[in-house]
């Protein structure tokens, strides 16, 4: 398993929320891809975190672009490095967008930057919501959410729609390589990065991010919820490479569902009955994923 | 050598980024512009033209795509028009607001519904404020001199904008004319290539566009309209550079044909000015005291070269091919502001030729004799509708 270098490529002093999992992602991501790096990062929490002009946090150079845009600014970065003569295993450019930017209003620009093989990292910090505007719901909500757009209400109530499977999404362009990676297991998440940096051609990362302010989940939870959202299967930590699935941190013991929903206010108004249809869902999708790496490999 | 070729308006755009050695194209098909990505990708995959060319999935890609290339310290080039430019709006604001010499070719197209593909100058003039330069040419030849200045013009450390150097659809798109290409050494000694102060560096790193707060978000738009305060001397700067190296006056920021001393000022853009001098020329014969200005540069809008020009004029007539809903045709608006306070003159804003309904010598000429009898009878109207369906009668006879 890889090490947690200790260079810091992110300095003190973000305008991240107590116990922000995003911050962890471009803290821990840095770490991974070093300071031969160059960051798109739309309209996200992360156009705020690194600190309000002329302050910035980061140590590597920052395009920040429109909120649909981060697929084709990445493309435009990479084509600018590529006619100076630049290879992209000498620097990595990244776009670093939320999961509205990523999956709903990103998606085009996205699969057209993943389609012309664009040789980037296309990053998905998912926080499940539109968090920098105030807990919207987007299409990376979880079945059963609450959201500002969600509200519980007496006639109408949360999210009523699956989450968008994203990796799915991007493994459908035939790209060489994606993978989901969480902050609750840095050395896994720094050996993915560290992997999809060397592969040249469009890889996609999806980065698990808890938002307690949005989750309404204690700051102190964070890491904890990750390592829930592992062991009980709702986030697996897999990677597809050239089409081939692997699930490369498998829980022991397969832990409830309800156990990591009941850490969070947002599931808070659910019965009984739809706890169970979610952990009926968890298994249903786990035991596909299962099959899809049997059936891959063989 | 430099060598005359028989091209399109939109050939003439893509020798024009290749002669300006563009290092990013990201461009996204739409009629008319076609063949300007076609020959684009021709002259790439022949090896002729050493760009990237990023074949983006739309148009608002195309100018974020441009942007970031910019950004990262490549020259950059696109194309569109009419509803891919309205998609790209967001992006032309931020390519202002970045301070990125971004150049593209918009050719000009009426927007639906009803759908239309034909020449109306409303899809670059509804771009207006969005902080781009704005060139609306005569001839394929301006197109692809243009596309070279306008990357002089922009790249320059006083402006840092983007430009959009405009041709009609059809009219000049796809109509062939005798263009010289220019040898290119000529143009490299014109066009250093570009090398900004300040680009995307992993040994410098900078954060382009971050958040800027209330004290700061200000002094940031007043250094864009700085900029614009100088851009008019600049673009008659690079004109006579341009004239001096390559024989040929693009047209400046107006164009005048036989304006001293006129009773009757006409005022065109674009593709029709070109009959309408010879409509001029006719008048003239005939005894009319009339001359035109062609409008070439709309931004920066060419406020003090109105004001010298309509001295001792009677009447200025505006032939818009546009029309901005509530408010009148574009150019002749924009002539009312400049000369507000400086000079008394009677002022009709002609609206002619939308959805490239055809202009004809007889309409033109009918136009402006109806400018010239506002001489004597004064302002019947402040806006007229020239070639309607209801009052055809009148302007073709």
């Amino acid at each position: 398993m890889a090490k947690v270098p200790e260079m810091e490529l992110m300095n003190k002093g973000t305008t991240a929320c107590p116990g922000c999992g995003a911050a962890h992602a471009m803290r821990y991501m840095l770490k991974a891809l070093g300071k031969k790096t160059m960051i798109n990062i739309p309209a996200c929490c992360w156009a705020v975190i690194p600190g309000v002009y002329p302050s910035r946090n980061l140590e590597i150079p920052l395009l920040y672009t429109a909120f649909e845009t981060t697929g084709a600014s990445s493309s435009g970065v990479r084509a600018a490095l590529n006619a100076k003569g630049v290879d992209p295993r000498e620097i990595t450019v990244v776009g670093f967008a939320g999961d509205g930017g990523t999956a709903d209003i990103g998606i085009q620009a996205l699969s057209g930057c993943l389609e012309r093989g664009t040789d980037t990292i296309q990053v998905m910090y998912d926080n499940e919501a539109y968090m920098n505007t105030g807990i919207q719901r987007s299409g990376e909500t979880p079945y059963g959410a609450w959201t500002t757009t969600t509200p519980v209400g007496s006639q109408k109530a949360w999210k009523r729609n699956p989450k968008k499977n994203m990796m799915e999404v991007v493994n459908a362009h035939g790209i060489p390589y994606a993978a989901t990676v969480s902050i609750g297991h840095p050395e896994l998440m720094i050996e993915k990065i560290q992997k999809a940096k060397e592969i040249p051609g469009p890889k996609f990362i999806h980065i698990y991010a808890p938002c307690p302010t949005g989750w309404r989940s204690d700051p102190s939870n964070t890491i904890e919820l990750c390592k829930l959202a592992v062991d009980s299967c709702v986030f697996p930590l897999y990677e597809i490479e050239d089409g081939k699935y692997k699930i490369y941190k498998k829980p022991k013991d397969k832990i409830p569902v309800k156990d990591y929903l009941k850490l969070q206010g947002r599931f808070r108004h659910l019965p009984e009955e739809e706890v169970e249809r979610i952990q009926e869902n968890v298994d249903k999708e786990w035991e596909l994923l299962l099959k899809k790496e049997e059936f891959t490999n063989e | 050598m430099s060598e005359m070729k028989i091209v399109s308006g939109n050939f003439a755009a893509a020798y024009g980024a290749k002669l300006s050695r563009v290092e990013v194209v990201a461009a996204y098909p739409i009629t008319p512009q076609t063949e300007v990505v076609e020959k684009i990708a021709e002259l790439v995959a022949e090896g002729e033209m050493d760009s990237e060319y990023i074949k983006v999935e739309s148009e608002h890609s195309a100018m974020a795509a441009c942007i970031a290339a910019s950004n990262a310290g490549a020259r950059a080039y696109t194309a569109s028009s009419a509803h891919g430019l309205a998609l790209m709006h967001e992006l032309l604001i931020w390519a202002s607001g970045a301070r990125l010499p971004v150049v593209m070719t918009n050719i000009n197209r009426a927007m639906g519904p009803p759908w239309s593909v034909w020449a109306d100058h409303h899809d670059t003039l509804a771009q207006k404020g969005t902080g781009q330069l704005q060139f609306f040419c005569e001839s394929n030849q301006e197109v692809l001199d243009s596309v070279i200045m306008a990357y002089k013009i922009c790249e320059d450390e006083d402006i840092m904008l983007p430009a959009m150097v405009v041709e009609d659809a059809f009219i000049l798109s796809h109509t062939k004319e005798p263009v010289e290409i220019y040898d290119q050494e000529l143009v490299d000694e014109f066009l250093p290539s570009y090398d900004p102060d300040y680009k995307l560096d992993v040994d410098q790193p900078l954060g382009f566009g971050s958040l800027g707060m209330p004290d700061w978000y200000m002094d940031f738009r007043y250094k864009i309209a700085e900029a614009f305060e100088k851009a008019p001397d600049k673009i008659m700067e690079v004109n006579k550079e341009f004239e001096e190296v390559f024989g040929r006056d693009p047209g400046g920021l107006i164009e005048e044909y036989k304006t001293d001393g006129v009773d009757v000022l006409i005022v065109t853009m674009g593709s029709i000015s070109s009959t309408s001098k010879d409509v001029i020329d006719e008048l003239r014969e005939e005894g009319h005291n009339v001359g035109l200005a062609r409008l070439r540069t709309f931004r920066p809008f060419p406020v003090e070269e109105f004001r010298k020009l309509t001295k001792g004029v009677n009447v200025v007539g505006v032939m818009d091919r546009s029309y901005t809903f509530g408010h009148g045709g574009d150019a002749a608006r924009e002539i009312k502001d400049a000369l507000y306070g400086h000079r008394d003159v009677i002022l009709k804003d002609y609206i002619v030729g939308l959805g490239g309904r055809d202009l004809t010598p007889k309409i033109l000429k009918n136009v402006m004799l109806d400018a010239i009898s506002l001489q004597d009878k004064g302002l019947d109207r402040e806006i007229e509708w020239v070639d309607l369906r209801i009052n055809q009668e009148r302007w073709r006879r």
